[in-house]
């Protein structure tokens, strides 16, 4: 083969390959929100599914969604903060920070279905919070704690030195250096980090499917905050999954529609949060 | 920090997280822990996923009857409800097949609600109406592979069937006698996915409770007995096992509430509402 | 002591004003040395929790093994474990996850480096940033969603192949495409996205030299890209597959509904069963030695994603010396 040849089949190549995530996305999109749409009513958001009546709804998978998002967040936010806060600011470089790193690493690197065992033994067995939404929301926030203290850190990393050397020179704690400068410089870093964490707790399912389990219905309108999530309570994605179990198609699709909405929703977000950050620095 | 202090609290971490950790066997039933944060008007039910209509129902049903008390159901399996009432994680187990020699010595207790057929199915393009019970056990065992031996069309046969643990595939499985020797193309972990997968393919069989049949499939005849519930209540349909609601200990020693739906079943509201999940209810006698 | 007995001397001396001041540094001293604490216990809490879960992998994967032996579990091929005489092997499963895996990696990285090419090195501006969120899409994408269309879209096309490769067959049990080949595909669409970004990002740290000196020397721009610039990026592209490697084996829910669930040899056609899909199909509704035996798969599974960790960090480091 000539070498004009060689570099046109390579040229063919590479434009087929990358032609073809394209043509995957738009055909998923396509294809999903088609046959999604026409399920999208209004009660369908606004009611739970009956079986006695044959209705159904996603309201309650919406609110526990939600539940499950805040717990996971209040829970792994403050810890993957305060880690990349350490490993940034306080920690003599060396042993401890690269194991500390190691394990992040690691933590990322493991699959949602070990989470949901663990979580399971853990949370569920050993602690005793059975199959609720508290289980699972603990075991999601271990993992995400990697995406939060990553993005945290490196956010902090971009804080350049003299804004530290300013407030420690008039005379500022460290601890209220943190606070009043540096927290508020890498807030885009962690805002990116928590986002991209709601986006994996939203479409997570293996490690939610022994955890926090499938129940869909509202809460009790008596019922209070804490009675809620010490019940079991299916996510979104959790429904979608058991809908097509169950072959119910035309509710899967519905579902997943939405959650295709949603991941559209985050990533628009995402791109707007990182444009704002390198505009500003 | 300085050493001192570092060294410190070192060991008071790593005290604390081997405390926690001192518990981490996952030895079911060795673990008797109830969810002590639960308060005590939520009644939890958990296994057979062929059970799912009805324990569903039970639930929403249950917010009308007693607003006070929420009833909430886990779908993991007989084998899981079991163990999950045995540990404390639940009140209420739900099986769809008998309780073994070793569930029993650990405690648990089966009363049985009603009566479940399971339903060979086809997809609803396949001229095969009815087959012998012989017929089903060489389909299954892999004896015959094609529609073809049956009188069918020229097209081989997708063999569908449930995931090792399930109570269906036990029950089947017993009652044709041929266990742990099916040969399955496609085992599937629910009924749903089981009655959505040969409805999908063409030429492929499976087997599914009464409950959860609906028009995207063909139930079989078996032996000539046509699949109905009348068949299954006067003893001729082959594949017909007990439906159990199981308890750690017997009923009398369970709390309020669970006792509250044992009765709320005997009633004719409850019998109605195991009738229209699909069950078959004995008639009273 | 001694400090604390001047100091105290001193205020009382002084009056009010000045305890307070030094009750005041004592304060701050301590905030100081509280939020040093926390903040050093939420950087171990990822170590804690790495150890925790190895301790309870390990803890409730092993004794199985030891009481049934490792020829009986590891090494057998025979799953049957609700059998009146059961057998436990997982040899097969194993086996699967393997093969899907390296399939899954033989046919996504090619696709996956090419297209990381395409957006590094060749592409106009207006079309890397059509594919960029494209691939970037694709990895928000909850595996779920690909489980539901691999089953409804792809399992009947599979089937229809699997008709004509297997026409007239006596001895092949069809499927009904739920197999080997449907999973291993579904796979190499949930890797795509990471081998893609990773290796873009290794492309691009290639100095501009290499490029500018290898066209100087009369190559072509898809010479320097395939002779130059890719070795050069060799290490980040590793990084990229082993990842990929990673996020193959882990997978469990998009396969779930699309491979069959059969424990068989992992043939194209076979249905099959993964070590991912066998905990999730069955984790559920197992029991003793059952369920026990599932967890020795989550510890096989947990073996091999802790190597490609290691790995990992194998090469990271390399790359950092």
């Amino acid at each position: 083969m000539s070498r004009k040849m060689k570099d046109a089949v390579a040229y063919t190549a590479i434009y087929f390959a990358a032609s073809y995530s394209v043509l995957l996305l738009v055909g998923i999109l396509v294809y999903v929100f088609s046959k999604g749409f026409p399920v999208l009513s209004l009660p369908f958001f606004t009611t739970v599914s009956s079986v006695v009546k044959g209705t159904v709804g996603i309201a309650g998978n919406i609110i526990n969604t939600v539940y499950i998002v805040t717990l996971t967040l209040v829970a792994a936010v403050p810890a993957g903060v305060g880690a990349a806060i350490w490993l940034n600011e306080y920690a003599p470089p060396g042993r401890w920070v690269k194991l500390i790193e190691f394990a992040t690493e690691t933590l990322a690197g493991i699959p949602s279905i070990v989470f949901g065992l663990f979580g399971m033994v853990f949370f569920g067995t050993t602690l005793g919070f059975g199959y609720s939404i508290l289980t699972g929301a603990l075991t999601l926030s271990l993992m995400i704690l990697p995406l939060i203290t990553r993005n945290t850190q490196a956010a902090l990393r971009a804080v350049p030195d003299s804004y530290r050397n300013g407030a420690l020179g008039m005379g500022a704690t460290r601890w209220h250096m943190i606070r009043t400068v540096l927290l508020p410089s890498a807030m885009p870093g962690i805002a990116t980090g928590i986002l991209l964490a709601v986006g994996r707790i939203v479409g997570e399912s293996a490690a939610l499917l022994f955890t926090a389990g499938s129940g869909y219905l509202l809460p009790e309108s008596g019922s209070d905050f804490f009675h809620k999530v010490m019940e079991s309570g299916g996510t979104l994605t959790i429904q979608m999954y058991l809908s097509m179990a169950r072959a119910e198609y035309d509710v899967a699709f519905g579902i997943a529609a939405v959650l295709l909405s949603m991941v559209l929703a985050f990533n628009f977000l995402l791109k707007v949060l990182i444009r704002g950050r390198f505009i500003k620095e | 920090m300085t050493g001192k202090k570092r060294y410190i609290a070192g060991i008071t971490v790593l005290v604390l997280f081997v405390g926690l950790l001192m518990r981490f066997h996952d030895e079911a039933g060795r673990l008797h822990r109830t969810p002590v944060l639960l308060p005590a008007k939520t009644v939890v039910m958990a296994g057979s996923t062929s059970m799912e209509k009805f324990a569903n129902m039970l639930a929403e049903r249950y917010r009308e009857v007693d607003p006070g008390m929420t009833v909430t159901a886990e779908f993991t399996g007989s084998s899981a409800g079991v163990q999950a009432v045995l540990v404390g994680r639940a009140d209420i187990g739900i099986s769809s097949r008998t309780l073994t020699a070793a569930e029993k010595a650990s405690g648990a207790v089966a009363y049985v609600i009603a009566l479940d057929g399971i339903a060979v199915i086809t997809d609803v393009d396949n001229p095969v109406m009815t087959m012998t019970l012989k017929q089903l056990t060489d389909i299954y065992t892999g004896q015959i592979r094609n529609w073809k031996e049956l009188g069918g069309k020229e097209k081989p046969i997708v063999v569908v069937g449930r995931e090792a643990g399930s109570g269906t595939r036990s029950a089947f499985e017993e009652l044709l006698d041929i266990r742990d020797q099916c040969l399955y193309a496609n085992e599937l972990d629910s009924e749903g996915a089981v009655l959505a997968r040969v409805a999908a393919t063409p030429g492929a069989v499976g087997y599914v409770s009464f409950g959860i049949l609906d028009d995207t499939v063909h139930a079989l005849s078996l032996d000539g007995v046509k699949a109905t519930e009348e068949k299954v209540k006067a003893g001729r349909y082959p594949l017909c096992r007990p439906f159990l609601m199981i308890t750690k200990g017997e009923l009398e020693g369970q709390h309020r509430q669970v006792q509250e739906i044992f009765a709320y079943l005997q009633t004719e509201e409850g019998r109605e509402l195991l009738r229209s999940a699909g069950l078959i209810v004995p008639d009273r006698s | 002591m001694d400090i604390s007995f001047q100091q105290a001397a001193y205020s009382r001396s002084q009056g009010r004003r000045s305890l307070s001041l030094t009750e005041k540094r004592n304060r701050t001293q301590r905030i100081e040395t509280m939020a040093e604490s926390i903040f050093t216990l939420c950087a171990f809490l990822a170590v804690f929790a790495v150890g925790a879960i190895t301790l309870y992998m390990v803890a409730n994967g092993v004794p199985v093994i030891y009481r049934l032996g490792v020829r009986e579990i590891l090494f057998s091929s025979a799953w049957k474990p609700v059998a009146a005489d059961p057998s436990y092997g997982i040899l097969y499963v194993i086996l699967t996850s393997v093969t899907g895996t390296v399939l899954a990696v033989a046919l996504g990285v090619p696709v996956a480096l090419l297209t990381a090419v395409f957006l590094a090195e060749i592409a106009p501006r207006p079309l890397a940033a059509l594919v960029r969120p494209a691939v970037e899409l694709l990895a928000g994408i909850p595996s779920v969603v690909y489980g539901l269309l691999g089953m409804l879209v792809l399992n009947p096309l599979m089937y229809r192949l699997e008709q004509v490769v297997f026409h007239g067959s006596r001895t092949h049990q069809f499927t009904g495409g739920a197999n080997l080949l449907s999973a291993v595909l579904v796979l190499v669409v949930m890797i795509l996205p990471t081998v893609i970004s990773v290796s873009e990002t290794a492309l691009r740290a290639v100095p501009d030299q290499l490029r500018v000196s290898s066209m100087a020397l009369g190559a072509s721009r898809i010479q320097t890209i395939f002779q130059v610039v890719l070795p050069a990026a060799r290490p980040g592209i590793t990084t990229a597959v082993v990842l990929g490697v990673g996020r193959a084996v882990g997978e469990a829910m998009a396969i779930n509904l699309v491979s069959g669930g059969s424990v068989n040899v992992p043939l194209p056609f076979s249905s099959v069963r993964f070590l991912t899909t066998a905990i999730v199909s069955e984790m559920g509704y197992a029991e003793g030695v059952h369920r026990q035996v599932l967890f020795t798969i989550g510890l096989v599974l947990f073996g091999f994603i802790m190597l490609v960790n290691i790995l990992l960090h194998k090469i990271m480091r390399g790359e950092d010396g």
